[in-house]
């Protein structure tokens, strides 16, 4: 007998086959005529309407780009492969960046009431700012454009764990900063082993939080920029209209997005703690 | 030597460009060659080693032979003999003291000259107007001139010019008003900007959605939104003289946004937009895609209207003349290639890769072969749809400024002429064109009708004030 989480699979399994039968059985092109007019050949045949691509088309354009991950031909044609691996190097440096900044400002913001009074107005104004609306700023200031897509995947992931590292710091248990006071700890001292580790679980929910955000951006700004990466994929596929190209490269994203968010993940776990 | 190969009948073939100071080495290389070279190896290996010479040894090696060879008379046996006797550096010394090889070597390559750069960015919008610098590249006319080109795709106008300021591309694909703008510093940072060559010219056309055939008079089309590439553009331009010479105001009645090129189709099926003035492919794309149809083309507003050009910073060309130039000969030299219609179609398949355009090829066909699918159940003829040629008139930019001038995108006094001549160099392009073997126009400014209006580039401003429509 089946427990109730395997019946739930197979149930949601069932769905998910179902779905994809009536997507693939209603978007089949009609049967090629025999004769075309030099008209509806110039037209791109007598199909009256373009269609959404049906789940086979997908499946094997994803075999096709899958199967070779890693080609090379020429600056404006890379294989998938190369295309995520400069998206997810670009959101990893400029995350890298963000990070290195925003945690030892948060920290900061977190212990001093006063620097945290000073600071909130400009931060409250700089979050909300959608962060492309950087990029003709970023492109004219500094004058390359790999960089400055860098300077925007920074941009917006320097809020979350900024505000997050202030809001955890700030939240420690007044109980345990007494004791490292009794014990007469330096504040560095206090800082690095008891703050430290008690606001690491919301320092790692605001990482999480930017990486999310990060490669949400990234997306858009390889879009606008273009060159390389799996934006710019997007973008020259959309450019030529194939919809399957698109529908591949949607699912690509949302796997590297889920994968980075589960790396994330495994290491908030490394630091969560019971009180 | 059990097989002989075959010897080609060239006087100097690229085997016999082996060191003329050397006595082991024939200059002839006949089949039945003694030579180490020759006897060591099959003549395939000899020619690959002589190939790894830089071009520039290559030409050194060139002039030295001719040179040996002429005091020799073409004797090799004779030459052999002497080399033996007293070495091959003496003979180098007694030749140098008396003809001064390398000044020879200097004038030779004065010429071609010695590239600063041979590794460069282009880029490019993927339109099928850029096709000359696009097809530079896999029809190997860059590698022909001596440069190792990139050709970057680029998103739109906005980055490319960008990139271009930024010196992030050594040159770029541009629109024929945007050096003009960029130099004035109209809405760009000021930077001067050089234009030595137009690429297309004709070859874009008005496209309405496929819900409005029964408008095809401009008048019906109040409210309208139409998508143009880019402030300033030619698109921008005709769109705005088609629809006032109609009696639409351009800023009142239509409503137009920039859009870039290959988002336009995108836009027409989702109805952002009524209709466009946009480059091709992606006309002839909304037609394939059965979103829109061809309402007309440019070539009918003004027949051999320019659109895009081929510009770079006036930096760059005054630090890298030579690289400038070559770059230059590669670009005239495939865009005379593209001008013919014969090679069109080899185009359409060398630009339709992802690479490059990516579109499917028999649209790309339908814009350079003029035998198109209008959209509205006919097969149209035209071979003038789009054709390519280089010149880069100063009438086309005087023309260009006193639209800007007419819709307020420049104020104040502008001295024509002086723009124009600073900015469009027809000087270097009518010289290299002849260099090149093709003919080049003698004057710099001719008079154009469009759409039966003339246009006196003499009266500039006149003209830009003679509109009854026009901004403010």
């Amino acid at each position: 007998m089946l427990s109730v989480n395997q019946k739930a699979a197979l149930v949601s399994l069932i769905f998910l086959l179902v779905a994809l039968g009536i997507w693939e059985a209603s978007s089949q092109p009609p049967k090629a005529q025999e004769a075309l007019s030099e008209y509806e050949l110039l037209m791109g045949g007598a199909d009256q309407e373009a269609r959404i691509p049906p789940p086979s088309a997908i499946a094997a354009k994803a075999w096709e780009e899958l199967s070779n991950p890693f080609y090379d031909k020429g600056p404006n044609d890379k294989g998938i492969g190369i295309q995520l691996a400069y998206s997810i190097s670009r959101v990893l440096s400029g995350y890298f960046l963000a990070a290195l900044i925003a945690i030892p400002i948060g920290f900061v913001i977190g212990m001093s009431p006063l620097m945290y009074r000073a600071l909130n107005p400009y931060i409250q104004i700089l979050r909300p700012i959608s962060p492309l609306a950087w990029m003709p700023l970023a492109l004219f200031i500094i004058k390359d454009s790999e960089t400055s897509a860098i300077f925007v995947i920074f941009i917006c992931s320097i809020w979350p764990m900024l505000i997050n590292t202030a809001f955890g710091v700030a939240n420690v248990r007044r109980d345990w900063i007494n004791v490292a006071r009794t014990h007469e700890l330096k504040p560095l001292r206090t800082a690095l082993t008891v703050i430290l580790p008690a606001a690491a679980p919301t320092i790692l929910t605001g990482m999480r939080i930017s990486i999310g955000i990060a490669w949400l951006v990234i997306v858009a700004a390889e879009m606008l920029v273009g060159g390389t990466g799996i934006g710019y994929y997007v973008w020259n596929e959309w450019n030529n209209l194939d919809l399957t190209s698109v529908i591949f490269s949607i699912l690509m994203i949302g796997l590297v997005g889920m994968l980075l968010d589960l790396g994330l993940n495994s290491a908030a776990k490394l630091v969560q703690y019971q009180e | 030597m059990s097989q002989e190969p075959k010897q080609p009948s060239a006087p100097i073939s690229l085997a016999s460009l082996g060191d003329a100071f050397d006595p082991q080495v024939s200059l002839r290389h006949d089949s039945n060659c003694s030579c180490h070279t020759c006897a060591a190896a099959p003549r395939e290996s000899t020619n690959s080693q002589q190939q790894a010479l830089s071009a520039e040894a290559m030409l050194d090696r060139a002039i030295e032979n001719a040179v040996v060879r002429g005091i020799f008379q073409q004797s090799d046996l004779s030459r052999r003999t002497f080399l033996s006797a007293v070495g091959g550096s003496t003979l180098a010394a007694i030749i140098g003291s008396i003809l001064p090889m390398n000044e020879i070597k200097a004038a030779v390559q004065e010429s071609s000259g010695k590239l600063e750069k041979t590794k460069l960015k282009v880029g490019f919008v993927p339109i099928t107007c850029a096709t000359p610098i696009i097809m530079a590249h896999p029809m190997g006319f860059y590698s022909k001139y001596g440069l190792d080109v990139e050709v970057i795709k680029t998103a739109g106008w906005a980055v490319a010019r960008d990139k271009s300021l930024a010196m992030e591309y050594d040159a770029s694909h541009m629109l024929t008003p945007m050096p003009l703008a960029m130099t004035l510093g109209a809405g760009s940072t000021a930077k001067p900007f050089i234009m030595p060559a137009v690429e297309n010219i004709n070859g874009q056309a008005i496209v309405l959605h496929v819900d409005h055939k029964d408008k095809r008079d401009p008048k019906q089309w109040k409210g309208f939104k139409f998508g143009v590439p880019f402030d300033y553009s030619m698109h921008n331009f005709l769109l705005r003289y088609y629809v006032a010479e109609h009696g639409l105001d351009p800023d009142k009645d239509i409503q137009i946004r920039v859009v870039p090129p290959p988002e336009m189709v995108a836009n027409l099926r989702a109805g952002n937009l009524d209709g466009y003035l946009s480059p091709d492919p992606f006309n002839q794309r909304a037609v394939w895609e059965k979103v829109g149809f061809i309402h007309t083309l440019t070539k009918e507003i003004w027949d051999g209207h320019p659109c895009c050009a081929f510009a770079c910073s006036k930096e760059f060309a005054t630090t890298n003349p030579n690289t400038y130039g070559a770059l230059l000969k590669a670009i005239v030299d495939a865009t005379h290639f593209s001008a013919k219609m014969e090679n069109r179609k080899q185009i359409a398949e060398a630009i339709a890769p992802t690479n490059y355009l990516n579109q499917p090829v028999p649209v790309i066909e339908q814009v350079l072969s003029g035998r198109y699918a209008d959209g509205l159940g006919e097969v149209k003829n035209e071979p003038a749809r789009i054709d390519f040629d280089p010149f880069p008139w100063h009438s086309m930019a005087v023309w260009i400024l006193t639209q800007m001038k007419r819709w307020g995108y420049i104020k104040g006094d502008i001295n024509y002429q002086k723009i124009a001549e600073e900015v469009y160099l027809a000087a270097d392009t009518g010289k290299i064109m002849k260099d090149l073997g093709y003919s080049a126009p003698d004057s710099t400014y001719k008079k154009y009708v469009i759409m039966g209006k003339e246009f006196d580039y003499t009266k500039p401003e006149e003209y830009a004030s003679s509109f009854a429509i026009k901004a403010g």
